[in-house]
């Protein structure tokens, strides 16, 4: 058992655990401002693997990485447009528009890669970001490698943690969107117009959750795949209630599911363990299940999350 | 939206009910038109392949019946868990629960030849209840979002199954990782000579006629509505909600277990990772366009056989990726939402003040 | 030459559906008004103020604010022409700071909140009219009180000059209400005009300038709050002409079928019980007169089993009940006809035969072995429909599509259907045309004449004057009297619902 640990615990793995939390803490970010606004965004499945796709046909087809984000970006932002449409201008079922989300976006990404590809013997790749090693602080022991030896999207992701703390609890906007998500009456009788305050919140939503999609195809992996996203936008659902809706709890949640992701892969590796390796890839779906169970019964939902806003109603 | 307000409706007339998931689907393949046009074929063409293709033949006729019959299963499951308001999206994982469980009993020798059949039927809807009780409980105990949960158990339950096949359950006769056959005397009869119309085709019948009945008839049905229209007034009437989310849930996941049993006691004899296109998903739309009306399910369960065999031809024949049956699945769930509301809701004028 | 008055309604119409709310009301208020806007629940008073806050837009007349008219199309133009209304509900964020609370809505400084400068204005705010909290408290820890103080601070933090308040101390101590009353003195005395609605008849005569009364969504009264106007005159306009009961048939009561011994319960969004005693006997009608909101709901809530007492005893024929369910409540023979019939009494989706049979689905006589017997559903469906005369096209409507005078029949069949020994109805004849209440009224009696009991709970007093064996007065979660009907009068029952003690 010793040896496992020893080989797991290395710079390596945690380099890569911070990796592999990057598409998480993007996508449950995206979420997050679409709860915190009262909106559940179930269509964050679909959404990713329709950005992860568009960003990844931009990239192939025009050599340039950067055009790939810009367009996964704004395939969210147009994805978000629509849930928009859906729950705040006509109200209807949250659950069930983002289930249609995400059904029609998953289906639209399978269905342009394979007009855009067809079918070669051989999967399309690009050449992927490369690591951007920050300079001075890559070279400072161990937490150097680990941190700022990494690609410009994960420096990205690293910096939107605190500044969407910063957004939502010290800026105008933010306020008025939280209020917005606990008590729309509030927010109305101040003189916010709360269907504009959602649309904005599920435009920022989308377009995080298009960086998610980006990041896959085009930095940890080099390709795209039809099972790149494999239930990662499920987990920020999962994530978000873990961490009790603040930006800072539902990122570590983020990289102790990493944690557990990286983990199963190592273990998968390693000969010491004589498990199939779906046992693994499961574990980081069935911790969230027990965690969400934990932490359900005292949920501190945003109050008004999943009730359309008619202002007449009392 | 300035200008313009929505007004409850007094009642919905009931050719709305017809006329909607007509109109939703019409206006999807008008949507989707765009797509096949941007594939450079013609929309005509393309979508005269996509229907008729599958009812061409008698035999093809048949076979989007069998392709049918799965989709019904689920179809009837997330319909009555709707009903509830239990979202269970998670009847593709029960779907895989039913077939694991069905393949495993069609398997054992020690069984006497004619309860394989009954007991698979049996383990399989058992086996699918007990996956969507989990949820089920969760949400009842603990609050936990079934949303989620059911969504996520999917995962988990397929990535178990892969476990198994590659592991102790694989068959050792075959390169692939997929459960070894069921015996001879497990698989389904055939109904219809010469084609592949099984007893699940049958069963699914009987459980719409079931669900129809359940729904209708028993009490369980009436307490399903009063609990999924109106948990106040149902908890002030003396409606014991946990119970009937409970029993909601286990009816749900054993008819997605039964889709489960049919695939693997009628068409392919054993388990293996392609089991399931996202059959569990689609009974969402098919509930949807059905109005959560279980013989609505039928139709609309056809609708999407027709549309899944004939996404083949029709890609041989013109180009167009086989993945547009996918894009109209999800394009006509929000359509039909769409043109749902319409029957809640008119869309009126503001009056403008005057002196 | 006249400076223009601060706020002038003319000719206000606002209809909902088969109700006048507002029928052609003129309001003026000028600067140093405080105006108290007295009557009772469905006068049209709520209406009005949500006219003027932008929540609905009425169907004639005009609003002028400095003599400007203006056009009010939501709370946003409200707020910027200088209207603030504190509501009776709050409309506040428990979770967050009484800063955050303060600080919606308003443009920061840059990108930042701009706490430096709320703070500056709460303590502008304090030292003009003496309100002050302290700004990192959360929400959901203040006091009512202290919530309502928020409340108004908001509306003045955006420059408010015209406040309205509706229904303000519902839920204050005396000591609290004392303080916004010297608050409100002090808006006045900065020119601010302030309307306060209310049915409180001795705040309105202690606080306000000017008084409009309004009943059936018209002006019925408006005077100067001078030396003439009594507590008395107020009641009087409030509630209308005397009314003579007409003859009952004369019962002996029987045993007692329900009894409350200091019953109490606990407060917080909902007002409390603070301890009521009460008896009902077999063949008596007991009335509960009183404005809503001073404790009837809870009283119903208690004794259908869906609220828990904190406190006293409460016995239904004799025995001893404290946690019972809905269904158990049943069993003892106690019918409900519930003040919100599409909440908690029927449900609006399901066919009218559903909705008929909800409680008692599990009878023999409606489903067996798990079975429904659609037959014997439809039967009683039908003869409830035929024998109350509901206008339905028949026993399959959704019974959302019934008019609200329709709905309240089906409740009463359904709930008379069963003969309890022990009903108990809100607010009954809502919405009912006049043969259709005096139908109903006749079931009570019937009802009664079958030595049955009832608790009937209504704001119309005519109704309550008609049916009541003895009238109970309810006032702030407590029992102010029980007057025989022989002594009883509008003036005194009035007088009573609004917290008027009578001199011993």
């Amino acid at each position: 058992m010793n040896d496992i640990l020893a080989q797991v615990f290395q710079v390596g793995f945690f380099a890569a655990v911070i990796r592999m939390a990057t598409p998480l803490v993007f996508g449950t970010l995206g979420e997050l401002f679409a709860e915190r606004a009262g909106v559940l965004n179930l269509g964050i499945e679909g959404i990713m693997m329709l950005a992860a796709m568009a960003g990844f046909s931009t990239a192939f087809f025009t050599g340039n990485l950067w055009l790939g984000v810009l367009a996964a970006v704004l395939t969210g932002v147009v994805a978000g447009a629509l849930m928009g449409l859906l729950t705040v201008s006509l109200g209807l079922s949250q659950h069930v528009s983002g289930i249609g989300l995400t059904l029609l976006c998953s289906g639209l990404s399978f269905f342009f890669y394979r007009l855009i590809f067809g079918q070669p013997s051989s999967l399309p790749k690009i050449t992927p970001f490369e690591t951007l090693a920050l300079p001075g602080l890559a070279d400072l022991p161990v937490i150097g490698p680990i941190l700022f030896n990494q690609f410009a999207l994960v420096y990205l992701a690293m910096a939107l943690v605190p500044a969407a703390a910063f957004v939502l609890y010290r800026t105008p906007w933010g306020l008025n969107l939280r209020t917005v998500g606990e008590n729309p009456h509030a927010a109305y009788s101040a003189g916010v117009s709360v269907a504009a305050m959602r649309y904005q919140a599920l435009l920022v939503s989308g377009a995080l959750m298009g960086l998610a999609g980006a990041f896959l195809c085009m930095a940890q992996y080099n390709a795209y795949t039809f099972g790149v996203i494999s239930g990662r936008g499920w987990v920020c659902i999962a994530l978000i209630v873990f961490g009790q809706w603040s930006p800072w709890k539902s990122a570590a949640g983020a990289i102790l599911f990493a944690v557990i992701d990286a983990l199963q892969l190592r273990l998968q590796a390693s000969s010491a363990m004589n498990l199939p390796y779906q046992v693994f890839l499961m574990l980081p779906f069935v911790l969230t299940i027990v965690g969400m169970a934990l932490v359900s019964r005292n949920a501190m939902a945003p109050a008004a999350l999943l009730k359309p806003f008619r202002k007449e109603a009392r | 939206m300035n200008g313009l307000r929505l007004e409850p409706r007094a009642h919905s007339p009931w050719w709305l009910n017809v006329l909607l998931p007509l109109a939703a689907v019409g206006a999807t393949l008008v949507l989707c038109s765009g797509l096949v046009v941007l594939a450079g074929a013609d929309v005509l063409t393309a979508y005269t392949k996509l229907f008729l293709s599958s009812l061409s033949t008698a035999f093809n006729l048949v076979e989007t019946v069998v392709k049918a019959a799965p989709l019904v299963f689920t179809g009837l499951a997330v319909t009555v868990a709707f009903r509830a308001k239990f979202w269970n999206i998670g009847a593709e994982g029960q779907l895989l629960a039913g077939a694991m469980a069905a393949a495993f009993i069609g398997a054992r020798q020690g069984l006497p030849a004619w309860s394989l059949v009954p007991l698979m039927i049996a383990g399989g809807a058992l086996a699918g209840s007990a996956w969507a009780l989990l949820p089920a409980v969760l949400k009842t105990r603990c609050k936990v979002d079934d949303v989620v949960t059911t969504l996520l158990l999917n995962f988990v339950l397929f990535y178990g199954m892969m476990a198994l096949l590659d592991g102790p359950w694989k068959d050792p006769l075959s390169g692939y990782p997929d459960s070894p056959d069921i015996r001879m005397e497990a698989e389904f009869p055939i109904l219809l000579r010469a084609t592949r119309l099984h007893l699940g085709v049958l069963l699914a019948a009987l459980a719409t006629a079931g669900v129809w009945l359940m729904l209708r008839h028993t009490t369980l049905g009436f307490e399903i509505d009063a609990v999924g229209e109106n948990p106040n007034a149902a908890r002030y009437a003396g409606i014991r909600i946990a119970a009937v989310t409970l029993l909601t849930a286990a009816v749900s996941g054993a008819l997605a277990g039964l889709a489960g049993v049919g695939e693997v006691a009628g068409i392919h004899f054993q388990v293996m990772a392609g089991l399931s296109p996202g059959y569990g998903y689609t009974g969402i739309v098919i509930a949807m366009l059905a109005r959560l009306n279980p013989i609505g399910v039928v139709p609309a369960a056809i609708f999407f056989a027709v549309i899944i065999t004939g996404a083949e031809a029709m890609s041989r024949a013109t180009g167009v990726p086989v993945f547009l049956a996918d894009v109209i699945q999800g394009m006509s769930l929000i359509t039909m939402l769409a043109a749902l509301m319409l029957t809640q809701y008119r869309i009126r004028r503001n009056r403008p003040e005057h002196e | 030459m006249e400076s223009p008055s601060l706020l002038e309604m003319r000719g206000i119409v606002k209809r909902f559906g088969d109700v006048q709310a507002n029928d052609g009301v003129d309001l003026t208020l000028n600067r140093g008004d405080i105006l108290g806007l007295l009557g009772e629940n469905g006068a049209g008073k709520t209406t009005l103020m949500n006219i003027l806050f932008g929540v609905y837009a009425p169907d004639r007349g005009r609003i002028a604010i400095d003599g400007r008219t203006v056009r009010i199309q939501s709370s946003a133009d409200a707020l910027a022409h200088g209207v603030g209304m504190v509501h009776q509900h709050f409309h506040l964020v428990p979770r967050h700071t009484v800063m955050d609370n303060l600080m919606v809505g308003q443009s920061g400084r840059g990108l930042r909140l701009d706490r430096g400068f709320a703070l500056k204005r709460m303590g502008e705010i304090e030292r003009g009219f003496g309100l002050h909290l302290p700004p990192d408290a959360r929400v959901g820890d203040l006091t009512i009180g202290e919530q309502q103080r928020l409340e108004i601070m908001k509306a003045l933090v955006r420059g408010a000059r015209i406040l309205v308040l509706d229904e303000p101390t519902a839920a204050l101590t005396p000591q609290e209400a004392d303080g916004l009353f010297s608050a409100l003195r002090a808006m006045a005395a900065r020119q601010m005009g302030v309307v306060f609605i209310s049915h409180k008849l001795h705040e309105i005569v202690a606080v306000t300038t000017r008084v409009v009364v309004m009943q059936q969504g018209r002006v019925v009264a408006e005077t100067a709050n001078d030396d003439t106007v009594s507590k008395k005159r107020l009641a009087e306009w409030m509630t209308g002409h005397e009314i003579t009961p007409p003859s009952k048939a004369a019962t002996t009561p029987g045993a007692v079928r329900l009894r409350m011994t200091n019953l109490q319960t606990r407060g917080g969004a909902r007002p409390s019980l603070k301890g009521v005693c009460l008896e009902v006997r077999a063949g008596e009608i007991l009335g509960i007169a009183g404005v809503s909101g001073n404790g009837q709901a809870e009283l119903a809530d208690v004794i259908a089993g869906v609220l828990p007492a904190s406190g006293g005893t409460l016995e239904i024929d004799g025995r001893m009940v404290s946690r019972l369910t809905p269904r158990e409540v049943q069993a003892l023979g106690v019918g409900r006809i519930p003040e919100d019939r599409m909440g908690t009494g029927l449900i609006t989706s399901l066919p009218l035969r559903s909705c008929m049979v909800l409680p008692r689905i599990r009878e023999r006589r409606f489903s067996r072995c798990g079975f429904l017997k659609h037959r014997a559903i439809g039967r009683f469906a039908d003869q409830q429909i035929h024998s109350f005369g509901i206008k339905a096209a028949g026993n399959h409507v959704r019974t959302g599509t019934l008019s609200g005078g329709n709905l309240q029949k089906a409740l009463l069949a359904r709930e008379l259907a069963w003969e309890p020994t022990l009903l108990l109805a809100a607010q009954p004849t809502r919405g009912l045309d006049v043969a259709a209440a005096r139908f109903v009224h006749q079931r009570f009696l019937d009802l009664r004449g079958r030595q049955g009991a009832m608790v009937l709970i209504s704001e119309d007093l005519e109704e309550l004057f008609a049916l009541s064996d003895r009238i109970a007065v309810m006032f702030e979660g407590r029992i102010m009297d029980v007057l025989d009907i022989q002594a009883a009068t509008v003036a005194r029952v009035g007088l009573l619902m609004a917290g008027v003690r009578e001199a011993a």
